[in-house]
C-alpha cells in the first residue's frame, strides 16, 4: 500500500474515530443543555414583551443568537470531522488511479488530511471567546486546502484511461 | 457469509432505509411541520400583544416540540444514511483488516447493531420523550441513540486495531484487495462521484462566505421585529415578520441540504463504483443503474434548491430524484444479491 493511501485511510479513520468521540461527548453533555437554553432564551424574550419589558426582550433574542451560532458551529464541526473523514477514506482506497506521480499524490493527501483536520478545528474556534477572527481563518484556510486538493484528484481521475 | 460482503450489503440496505425515510419525511412532514412551527410563533407573539405570560410560555413549549420532531427525523435520516457510508467503507478496507475471519464478521455484526440502534433511537426521542428517566433533561430513547453511538466507536475501534495489525507487518486474516475492473460503469461513478462532491464543496464555501452571517443576523432582526410589532399590537406586522422568518427558515434549509446532498451522493457514487464487480448483472444493466443514479444525485439537490423559485413543484421534481436514486440502490443491491448467491452455491 502506498504511502499516499495510508495516509488518507489510516488518516480518516482516526478522523471518523475522533469525529464520533466528539459527537458522543456533545450529545451526552453539551447538546440537550444548549438546546434548553436556547428554549428559554427565546420564551424569556416574549414573555418579557408580555410584561411590557422591551430592553430584557431584545437582550434574551440576542442570547438566543449567541447560543445558536455557538450550536450551529459544534454541530457543524461533528459533521464535518466524520464527512470528510469519509472522503479520505472512500479516496484512500482508490487513490492509486489517480493519475499522478506518488509524490503528487503524497502531496494531495496531505492537503486533504491537514485540511480536512483545519477545516472543522477552524470552525470550532469560533465559538471560542477572543478566537473567532483566528477561527475564521484556519477554517477558510482547512476548506480551500480540502476544495484545491479535491480538485487535484478529480483531474487525475479524468486522465484515467479505459 | 464474509464480514466484506455482509457490511457491503447492510451498507447499501441502510441507505435505501435511510432515503425512503427522507423521501417519506420531506413529502408528508417538512412543510407541514414547518407551517405549523409558523403559527405557533404567531400565537406566541399573540399572547406577548395579549400580557399573556403563561400563553407564551406553552406556545414555545409547543414550538420546541415541533422543532425536536423536524430535528429527530431529519437526524435519524442523516444517520442512517451515513452509516451505510460508513458500511460500505469499512468493506473497502477489509482485505487490510489483519483479524481472524470470525472476529471480523463478528465486529462487522456489532457495526450493523448500532447503525440500527443509532437512528431508531433518534427516532424515538421525539416519542418518548422523558418517561421513566431518572435524567433531567435526557430520555431512555436518547439513551438508546448514545448507547448505538458508543457500539460504532467499538466496532470502529475494533477496524483501527486490525489495520494497526496490517501496517505493523501482520497478515493474518487479510484478504485479496476487492478487484476493480476500470469499466465503463466504475469510471463514470468515480469521476461523476468526485464532481458531485467537488460542487458540494464549491455550493458549501459559497454560503458559508455570502450567505450564513446574513442569515444568522436576519434571523435577529425578525425575532427583535415580531418582539417590537407584538408589544405595539399590531396583527398585520406580526404576520408579516412570522412571514418572513418562514422564508428565511426555508432559504437556510434549502442551502444546507443542496450542500449536504450534493457531497453525500457524490460519496455514494464514488462508493457504489468499487463494489461494481459485485453487482452481478449484464453491463447493460450496470449502465442503466448508474445512468439513473447520478441523474437522480444531480435532480435532487439541484431542484432542492430551485424551490426557493419555483415552489412546490420544484419540491416533487426534487422527490423524484430521491426516488431515482432508490431505485437504482435497489437495482444494485439486487446485483449485489445475485452475485452472494452465485459464490455460495460455488462454495457449497
Amino acid at each position: 500500500m502506498s504511502g499516499a493511501r495510508k495516509i488518507l485511510i489510516f488518516g480518516g479513520l482516526a478522523l471518523a474515530a475522533f469525529g464520533m468521540l466528539y459527537g458522543l461527548h456533545y450529545a451526552l453533555f453539551v447538546e440537550h443543555q444548549t438546546l434548553d437554553s436556547m428554549g428559554k432564551s427565546l420564551t424569556e424574550g416574549f414573555v418579557a414583551v408580555a410584561d411590557q419589558r422591551q430592553p430584557q426582550a431584545h437582550e434574551a433574542v440576542q442570547a438566543y443568537a449567541r447560543i445558536k451560532y455557538n450550536y450551529v458551529r459544534q454541530v457543524d464541526s461533528h459533521s464535518h470531522w466524520i464527512g470528510l473523514a469519509m472522503l479520505m477514506i472512500v479516496l484512500g482506497a482508490v487513490f492509486d488511479r489517480v493519475r499522478f506521480s506518488e509524490r503528487t499524490r503524497r502531496w494531495l493527501a496531505i492537503g486533504l488530511q491537514v485540511g480536512s483536520i483545519l477545516f472543522p478545528f477552524g470552525v470550532l474556534l469560533q465559538t471560542a471567546d477572543g478566537s473567532a477572527r483566528l477561527g475564521s481563518v484556519l477554517a477558510t484556510a482547512g476548506a480551500g486546502l480540502v476544495t484545491i486538493a479535491l480538485a487535484g484528484v478529480a483531474v487525475g481521475f479524468a486522465r484515467l484511461r479505459s | 457469509m464474509s464480514a466484506g460482503r455482509m457490511l457491503i450489503m447492510g451498507g447499501i440496505a441502510l441507505i435505501v432505509a435511510g432515503m425512503v425515510f427522507g423521501d417519506i419525511f420531506a413529502v408528508f412532514v417538512l412543510h407541514q411541520n414547518g407551517g405549523r412551527t409558523g403559527e405557533t410563533l404567531l400565537a406566541a407573539a399573540q399572547a406577548a400583544t395579549d400580557q399573556h405570560a403563561a400563553g407564551v410560555r406553552d406556545a414555545f413549549t409547543r414550538i420546541g416540540d415541533l422543532l425536536e420532531d423536524r430535528g429527530t427525523k431529519v437526524d435519524t435520516h442523516v444517520h442512517l444514511t451515513d452509516a451505510g457510508y460508513l458500511a460500505l467503507l469499512l468493506a473497502l478496507v477489509q482485505p487490510y483488516v489483519a483479524l481472524p475471519a470470525q472476529r471480523k464478521k463478528r465486529l462487522a455484526e456489532i457495526f450493523m447493531a448500532g447503525s440500527v440502534m443509532l437512528p431508531v433511537g433518534i427516532f424515538l426521542i421525539h416519542y418518548v420523550g422523558l418517561a421513566y428517566s431518572p435524567f433531567r433533561v435526557i430520555g431512555w430513547a436518547s439513551v438508546l441513540a448514545d448507547v448505538g453511538g458508543a457500539v460504532l466507536v467499538v466496532a470502529l475501534a475494533g477496524e483501527i486495531w486490525g489495520l494497526w495489525k496490517y501496517f505493523c507487518g501482520e497478515r493474518l486474516g487479510t484478504e485479496p484487495e476487492l478487484a476493480t475492473e476500470n469499466t465503463w460503469s466504475e469510471r463514470v461513478l468515480l469521476s461523476g462521484g468526485t464532481m458531485l462532491v467537488l460542487l458540494g464543496f464549491l455550493h458549501g464555501a459559497w454560503y458559508a462566505g455570502l450567505d450564513l452571517y446574513e442569515h444568522e443576523q436576519g434571523e435577529v432582526r425578525i425575532l427583535n421585529e415580531l418582539a417590537d410589532q407584538a408589544a405595539a399590537n399590531s396583527r398585520a406586522g406580526m404576520t408579516q415578520a412570522v412571514n418572513d422568518y418562514g422564508v428565511l427558515a426555508a432559504r437556510k434549509a434549502v442551502s444546507i441540504a443542496a450542500h449536504s446532498h450534493l457531497i453525500e451522493f457524490g460519496l455514494l457514487a464514488m462508493l457504489l463504483s468499487f463494489i461494481q464487480p459485485y453487482v452481478f448483472l449484464s453491463e447493460t444493466w450496470k449502465r442503466r443503474w448508474v445512468m439513473v443514479l447520478l441523474a437522480g444525485s444531480l435532480i435532487l439537490p439541484v431542484f432542492v434548491l430551485f424551490e426557493m423559485h419555483i415552489g412546490l413543484p420544484a419540491g416533487g421534481i426534487a422527490d423524484a430524484g430521491g426516488l431515482l436514486i432508490i431505485v437504482a440502490l435497489t437495482g444494485m443491491l439486487a446485483g449485489v444479491l445475485r452475485y452472494t448467491g452465485r459464490a455460495d452455491s460455488v462454495i457449497s
